[in-house]
């Protein structure tokens, strides 16, 4: 099963580094949020796949899956939920300010302080 | 346990949240904020001195025991970084005070100040490696904020670029953390040492070690990894890029001694020769940026640059020698880098440009400013009496002294060009004719003034005190070239 896993994550990193290579904003921004289902799901299987119950302790199962990763991917998960919230709201403003999404034109000095 | 150690967190947390009340009040806001930053800044010292007078401090949160719960551990080095951090947040706060206009202050500035001062302090006292995690997302979150605060047509386009890196960087970092996870099984980092002491070496662990020199150097600006710093760092006002400058990159840099040095120490003739190569590398490259431009905000950027690699050599080089010049170092590089970018925020604010070239005979209005200048920028070169000087000492000898003549030439070298550099800013922008600029009148030259020279008098006492200080530095050097000591004081054996 890890096995598995660790070929879809290899494709998730390698759709997210073509996606954040490209000129498009927008695609790079879908890029990052590619990027983090990776490295979470690579948590998860680093942790283990073996099979027991939830962990929860109603349960009363006699083994359990690993815990500590899956409270380390909820953190990840809304820290770059937080970040990609901040990143597209910057997008949509740069959109605005600047009138293009192509990362070849965001270019110069101009427009310091 | 003692719950000191919790304070410098404590502090800029409950500052930072009181101060969203008060948003729209900016006399209310500056009040609270100079009150919370000089608290910290006792509280750290007293911290520094508990750690010198009785060793270690760790502190289990909710009291679960070392390797389970999450730990707090502040060591000497950990101590004075927060010290130098709370003054730093200090004399940036109170020349923003005149810098910032009204407009951002009313926008939550104060705030997010707090919060990045935060995420700084818990990323020097952490000792667990996610926690580590969590608080450079905390202070790289407040670096975003500060960074596009404002909304300008440079901050939009930089934040765009600062942003996708540290994402990036992020992101392996969290792979980097679930990597050594499936090998060792724990997250507690003294805990992490003992087990990779047991195991010895393998390849993986050195695969492990160059990915965690990947994201840290991408933080802290290590050679191949420094491209997003010199256009990020443009953008932002004079206050914010001071704390950028001084403090983000350090944080990067302390992590990587922290990792090198507690955790990776098995197979050191791979990873320190690696890590030795880049900084020798980070400081040609960082010196050639600084010689090349004619713009005083670049050249101080590239200074920082040459600093990453001059402190990198010296944790690279792993003696209890080099360590201590690193140390002095990296509080000497804090604390001038800090002065520099508020002195040439004040320029910048008289001249209305960042181009040399268009300035001139500064000294004859505002000699104090100049004569100020004059000393960071001698303090930044290692000139004797002055703080850089015992740092780079120490790290050059130490790298004679272990056989890398080729290494320590070029630090040696990069001081030269580190001080042209300097020296070119103060001829062109200080000397020469008297130019009259539009709005030299206006800029509270008197006030913005105290911050840096508070700085620079920081300088040299540093500088001359270093005969005092040694003892200090010498117990932050024993802890990092001694693991055991570190371990020993976490795990409780």
């Amino acid at each position: 099963m890890e096995i598995v896993m660790s070929l879809l994550i290899g494709i998730l990193f390698m759709s997210a580094t073509y996606l954040m290579l490209s000129k498009s904003l927008l695609r790079v921004i879908v890029g990052t949020g590619l990027l983090s289902h990776g490295a979470h799901l690579l948590i998860l299987t680093m942790g283990g796949l073996k099979t027991g119950a939830a962990p929860l302790l109603g349960q009363n199962a006699e083994s359990y899956t690993d815990p500590l990763p899956q409270a380390l991917i909820l953190t990840a998960i809304v820290i770059s939920f937080g970040i990609t919230a901040l990143f597209l709201v910057v997008a949509y403003r740069s959109y605005q300010e600047l009138g293009t999404d192509n990362l070849e034109l965001m270019r110069g000095k101009e427009g310091n302080e | 346990m003692n719950s000191l150690i919790v304070l410098p967190l404590l502090i800029p947390l409950f500052t930072g949240t009181i101060l969203i009340f008060f948003a729209k009040n900016t006399l209310t806001q500056r009040w609270i904020s100079a009150a919370g930053s000089i608290l910290m800044i006792i509280v750290s010292l007293w911290l520094a001195a508990t750690v010198y007078n009785e060793g270690i401090q760790t502190m289990n949160l909710g009291n679960w025991e070392a390797p389970f719960g999450i730990t707090l551990v502040s060591d000497m080095l950990s101590a004075l970084l927060v010290v130098t951090t709370s003054l730093i947040g200090f004399v940036c706060l109170l020349y923003s005070f005149r810098y910032i206009e009204k407009e951002r202050e009313e926008h939550f500035y104060y705030p997010v100040f707090f919060f990045l001062l935060l995420g700084i302090n818990g990323a020097f006292t952490t000792g667990d490696i996610f926690n580590l995690f969590v608080f450079f997302e905390v202070m790289l979150m407040s670096s975003y904020v500060l960074l596009v605060l404002g909304g300008t047509k440079i901050q939009l386009r930089e934040t765009i670029k600062y942003l996708l890196v540290n994402v990036i960087a992020s992101a392996l970092f969290v792979i980097a953390v679930g990597y050594l996870y499936s090998v060792v099984g724990s997250l507690n980092m003294a805990h992490i040492s003992v087990r990779l002491a047991e195991m010895g070496q393998s390849g993986i662990i050195t695969v492990i070690a160059v990915l965690f020199l990947i994201v840290f150097g991408a933080k802290g600006a290590l050679f191949p990894l420094y491209f997003w710093l010199p256009g990020s760092y443009y953008a932002p006002p004079a206050p914010v890029l001071a704390m950028f400058g001084a403090l983000l990159t350090k944080v990067g840099i302390y992590s990587i001694a922290r990792t090198y040095t507690l955790l990776f120490n098995q197979d050191v003739g791979f990873t320190h020769g690696l890590l030795e190569v880049l900084a020798i590398l980070t400081i040609i490259v960082g010196v050639i940026g600084a010689i090349a431009f004619s713009d005083i905000k670049k050249i101080i950027i590239y200074n920082i640059i040459v600093a990453v690699g001059v402190i990198l050599f010296g944790v690279a080089t792993f003696t209890q020698e080099s360590l201590a010049g690193s140390i002095f170092y990296i509080i000497h590089d804090m604390n001038i880098k800090a002065a520099l970018f508020l002195l040439i925020g004040i320029v910048i604010k008289i001249t209305g440009t960042s181009d040399m070239t268009k300035m001139g005979g500064l000294i004859h209005r505002f000699p104090a400013l100049a004569w100020t200048f004059f000393i960071a920028a001698a303090a930044l070169a290692g000139i004797p009496p002055l703080s850089g000087f015992p740092g780079k000492v120490l790290i050059i000898s130490s790298g004679f002294a272990n056989g890398n003549y080729w290494g320590a030439a070029v630090v040696l070298l990069s001081s030269l060009f580190v001080l042209f550099s300097a020296m070119k800013i103060f001829m062109n922008v200080f000397w020469g004719k008297p130019e009259t600029y539009a709005n030299q009148e206006k800029v509270p030259v008197k006030w913005l003034l105290a911050s840096p020279a508070i700085l620079t008098v920081f300088a040299v006492l540093f500088g001359f005190g270093t005969e005092a200080l040694y003892p200090v530095i010498m117990n932050a050097a024993e802890t990092l070239s001694n693991p055991e000591i570190y371990i020993n004081a976490v795990l409780k054996e």
